[in-house]
């Protein structure tokens, strides 16, 4: 297919040209082209949510955007949460917490809980189950999942009380 | 909760981070699909529309034209492989099968099932070159129900299957071909005389749904076919020995010509062990020159991987009205899909496991249709079978006024109980996963309110043992590079790190493990069979063993004392006079004394003991809907020693919310041309965390003798009590028995507007 | 002596006897004997002198994983079943 664009985005802060056919998905670009692997593919229709990455703030599952339509956007994908060699308080309460097994789902759940505890910082159970129910995992249960999103709202709301 | 008083240990038992966790939640971890070589080509697949067609021809010379296509293949490329069993180390495979199942030969069988791949630039121009495939099909009626399938009149799917049984005679080749592919039976005692002892019988027959594993990583294989004719292949898999010599051998080169390297994996639980893909890429890449990559979409991973069987069951169950079971009787029939292979044997063995039965009877059929070809999940077979009996047991309990915790402990199998396939068991923990939950604050606690009901259920899985190696090399700095065989699925090199810290009395943060690919590591059996823990496990504190005796000798060099005068113990070494390094110490002296020492260790020859889990669950009905909602849910299980136990736990918590997805929402949904019409996860419902509250756990810890730390794998029995614990918890609730998996709103709710008619 | 397991579809060779005593310390030995005692029997259980794929034999409670070569204790129960493999 012809008619190859050149996209301009904003991924993890810093600003990218990337030159994409228009039928190239969002997640495609980003992880053939520019080799942001840490956003995972699972379902390629947007059902399973391991391919979300923050678009201007917002969750989005990145196999349901072309890239074309991301021109212009700030992005911000699992590779951008941790700050330069320290991991954010949902990455360390997920480790510490066990609330992985394979992995796979992580960087979707990771990402989309940046998203809820920026909206809700202090979210119930039931408010983080809503906001994560996107988020396809097959391996835990969620148990540990919830309980790490739990954690990581407290640790950030302590640090910010301090 | 501990059954015996437990060794005092350092390392296990504790909760550290694992291993390869900084990796994994930031991104960095390669999975199967993350792999980029230079020079590598996209593949796409293509599949059959129909479930059952012969093949009369396939033309591929448009899709080869289109510029960027650099090979295109079909089974033609693929060597003929004739009547040949191979044992693959957790199950033999019948090789032509296996190939005609990688590209199908002469007829598909299945919606899905591969015909022709092609390797391109992108995988933009492998999808449309597909496309140009051009296959004239001549359709044969799809044969879909298992019972249909064994009758006399039912379409034929293999011109080469016979029934097969353990011990029965070789069919012969004249005979008429059958989709009954096996057939087997088992018998205890005198069903007869067992059943004129009863007060009581229920007879029910049960329908089990086809499911997927579900795991959220597709399917994928990267491969190189070098000029040297050396193949590597990258993938996530569940076993990369197992890969190389299915690879090998369906492309009749060495296995010394595979190299198998594994990726990290997203999830398996029996479906990653069958490989679909890596033949099919070695030959577009021996065709091309290049590296081919392959990945498999959602809809393909559903309609043509290996789920678990769908089956149609009839079993009945006899007692005392003082609440002694006399006797039982099981029919069970699963559909293999296209080739055979289902677990219906382990079904058989399977579903009066939990119980000391005095009399038994058990017939189990394996047979073809026209779905993809099964696989196991997680305790394969088991899960069925646990649904049949676990709900007649309680069936059995109202009727006789007992409790149905008191009826299983009374009946509960124990050491020394003959299971109705024969073997006796040894120390077992059925009876404490019942007494755990009966003891629990979930089951004491009442439960209040409309629509509300409680069950629980019992299940039972095997646990295999098979083989496992493991190095490991001591560091200068003190600490240990552990390389083993096992891929990681749910954080078990940290599992087996922390065996072999413990042995060597070191901390598990300073042994580094690695999951080893097949030309570096000894050979290495599935991760499946809830193994690892236990058998990895015992290749790694053997490893562990071999290295205290090298820095034995090191140490009776370095005080000129005789060997024997030396002593490992907590993490150091012990000589005459008070002599002492530690670990840590001897670790630094290496290099002088006589450089590396590299620690090797196997495990062939030990078996596990089986595991039990007993599970309790609270459930709501809404009658208008026929939906129900978990409310509460504890899990027991008897999982020997917890290596870890935030990841024993999670494997509970994880088990038991697949059982969950069973029981009440995923099933294949075919129609009657054989098409699945839910091939995505949208329709294709696998629980979410809005549908499940917290999984309360409860570890039972009954060692098993045959590990040095009385492991016993944990993964698979969580599985299997859920389906049928909620099967009676909405008989609690509503009045009706469910005998029809899954449970969906549609079916619970047909059957309370029957009761209420 | 060993005691060994007729599966159903064996015991039309064993005249109908479900559990036949044999001598022999390995399983090679075993099986040897028993089909001294009862030709055909081998044919049923081996290929090529290993025991067929998709077998497994359960010796004293444990699966055999040594094949022919396994040991076989004077008092073990022997029993042929499906070979199981997990998920």
């Amino acid at each position: 297919m012809s008619g190859k664009r050149v996209v301009t985005l904003t991924i993890n802060g810093d600003q990218t040209e990337v030159l994409c056919e228009p039928r190239q998905t969002l997640l495609e670009v980003l992880r053939n082209n520019l080799d942001f692997t840490g956003t995972k593919e699972g379902c390629s229709n947007g059902n399973c949510g391991a391919c979300t990455v923050l678009m201007d703030g917002r969750p989005v599952v990145s196999c349901l955007v072309l890239a074309v339509e991301a021109e212009g956007a700030e992005l911000r994908t699992i590779e951008g949460v941790a700050c330069g060699s320290h991991l954010d308080e949902v990455q360390s309460a997920f480790l510490e917490g066990a609330a992985l097994q394979c992995g796979i789902c992580t960087p979707g759940f990771i990402v989309q809980t940046e998203a809820l505890l920026a909206e809700n910082p202090n979210p119930s159970e039931d408010d983080i189950r809503f906001y994560l129910a996107g988020n396809l995992c097959r391996c835990t249960g969620y148990d540990k999942i919830v309980r790490a999103v739990q954690a990581a709202a407290e640790k950030r709301q302590v640090a910010r009380s301090v | 909760m501990a059954t015996a008083d437990k060794p005092k240990y350092k390392v296990i038992g504790t909760r550290p981070v694992r291993h390869d966790g900084a990796d994994k939640v930031t991104g960095r971890a390669k999975y199967g699909a993350d792999i980029k070589l230079t020079g590598m080509l996209y593949g796409a697949t293509l599949r059959s529309p129909h479930a059952h067609a012969k093949i009369k021809s396939i033309d591929t010379s448009k899709a080869e034209a289109l510029a960027g296509v650099r090979a295109v293949v079909t089974s033609a490329d693929l060597p003929e492989q004739g009547d040949r069993i191979v044992e693959l180390g957790e199950g033999a495979a019948n090789m032509r099968h296996l190939t005609a199942n990688v590209l199908a030969r002469g007829k598909v069988l299945y919606k899905g099932h591969a015909i022709a791949a092609v390797a391109a630039d992108n995988i933009h121009i492998a999808e449309e070159a597909i496309k140009l495939i051009k296959v004239e099909y001549e359709l044969l009626p799809p044969v879909l129900d298992v019972r249909k399938a064994m009758s006399a009149e039912s379409p034929v799917l293999n011109d080469d299957i016979r029934t097969e049984s353990v011990g029965s005679a070789p069919a012969s080749k004249d005979s008429k071909p059958t989709n009954i592919a096996k057939h087997f039976l088992f018998e205890k005692g005198d069903i007869a005389a067992g059943f004129a002892k009863a007060d009581v019988i229920v007879e029910r027959e049960f329908d089990t749904s086809m499911v997927h594993q579900g795991y959220i990583e597709p399917h994928n294989a990267t491969v190189f076919w070098n000029t040297d004719g050396k193949i590597t292949v990258w993938l996530s898999t569940q076993g990369s020995f197992s890969v190389r010599q299915q690879t090998a051998e369906l492309l009749k080169v060495a296995i010394s010509n595979v190299k198998v390297v594994p990726t990290e994996i997203g999830g398996g639980f029996g479906g990653k062990i069958s490989v679909y893909l890596p033949p099919v890429a070695a030959m577009l890449s021996k065709k091309s020159g290049r590296p081919v990559k392959l990945v498999m979409s959602r809809t393909s991973v559903f309609e043509a991987t290996g789920p678990t069987p769908g089956s149609h069951m009839k079993v009945k169950l006899g007692a005392t009205k003082d609440g002694k079971l006399v006797a039982g009787e099981a029919w069970i029939a699963f559909e293999a899909g296209a080739y055979t292979g289902s677990p219906i044997g382990p079904a058989c063995m399977c579903v009066f496991a939990c119980y000391d039965l005095p009399n038994g009877r058990v017939e189990g059929f394996d047979v073809c249709v026209n779905k993809p070809r099964t696989n196991a999940y997680r305790a394969p077979g088991s899960t069925h079978v646990a649904f049949a009996t676990e709900t007649l047991i309680n069936e059995i309990c109202e009727k006789i006024d007992i409790d149905p915790a008191d009826f299983r402990i009374k009946n509960a199998a124990k050491e020394g109980v003959r299971r109705v396939d024969g073997p006796v068991y040894a120390r077992v923990g059925m009876v404490e996963t019942v007494e755990a939950i009966k003891n629990s604050e979930h089951y004491k606690a009442p439960l209040e309110g409309k629509h509300r009901g409680r069950g629980i259920a019992s299940g039972f899985w095997f646990n295999c043992g098979l083989k496992s190696a493991a190095s490991a090399t001591v560091n200068p700095d003190g600490t240990v590079s552990l390389l083993e065989g096992s891929t990681d699925i749910g954080g078990s090199r940290t599992g087996i790190a922390m065996q072999l810290a413990e042995a060597l009395g070191i901390t598990a943060e300073e042994v580094t493990p690695t999951v080893g690919d097949t030309d570096s590591v000894g050979y290495c059996d599935v991760t499946g069979g809830s193994r690892v823990t236990f058998a990895t496990g015992i290749a790694a504190i053997e490893a562990a063993k071999d290295i205290q005796r090298q820095l034995i000798a090191r140490a009776a060099m370095i005080w000129d004392v005789d060997a024997s005068k030396v002593s490992y113990s907590d993490g150091g070494l012990h000589g005459p006079a008070g002599k002492h390094l530690s670990f840590k110490e001897i670790a630094a002296k290496l290099h002088g004394t006589g450089g590396a020492v590299i620690g090797r260790g196997t495990s062939s020859e030990a078996t596990q003991g089986g595991a039990f889990g007993t599970h309790c669950v609270d459930v709501e009905v809404d009658v208008d809907l026929g939906k129900v909602q978990i409310l509460r849910y504890t899990a027991a299980q008897d999982c020997g020693t917890a290596i870890h136990p935030s990841y024993v736990e999670g494997q509970i918590q994880g088990g038991a919310v697949q059982g969950i997805g069973w029981a009440l929402n995923e099933e294949y949904w075919y129609d009657e041309k054989g098409e699945m019409r839910n091939a995505t996860y949208l329709d294709y419902r696998i629980p979410t965390c809005y549908d499940v509250p917290m999984i309360d756990t409860i570890i039972v810890e009954v060692p098993d003798p045959q590990h040095p730390y009385g492991v016993r794998g944990v993964g698979e029995v969580p599985i299997c009590p859920p389906p049928a614990a909620i099967a009676n918890a909405i008989y609690d609730a509503v009045g009706v028995r469910m005998h029809d998996l899954p449970m969906s709103p549609p079916k619970l709710l047909a059957e309370i507007l029957k009761k209420e008619s | 002596m060993p005691r060994v397991f007729i599966p159903p579809p064996m015991r039309s060779l064993t005249e109908g006897e479900e559990v036949v005593e044999v001598g022999g310390t390995n399983l090679r030995q075993v099986i040897e004997n028993l089909e001294q005692r009862f030709p055909g029997i081998k044919e049923r259980l081996c290929q090529e002198e290993e025991i067929r794929p998709g077998l497994a034999v359960d010796i004293g409670g444990s699966v055999a994983t040594l094949g022919m070569l396994q040991r076989t204790a004077p008092d073990a129960e022997i029993h042929f079943l499906p070979a199981i493999g997990g998920g």
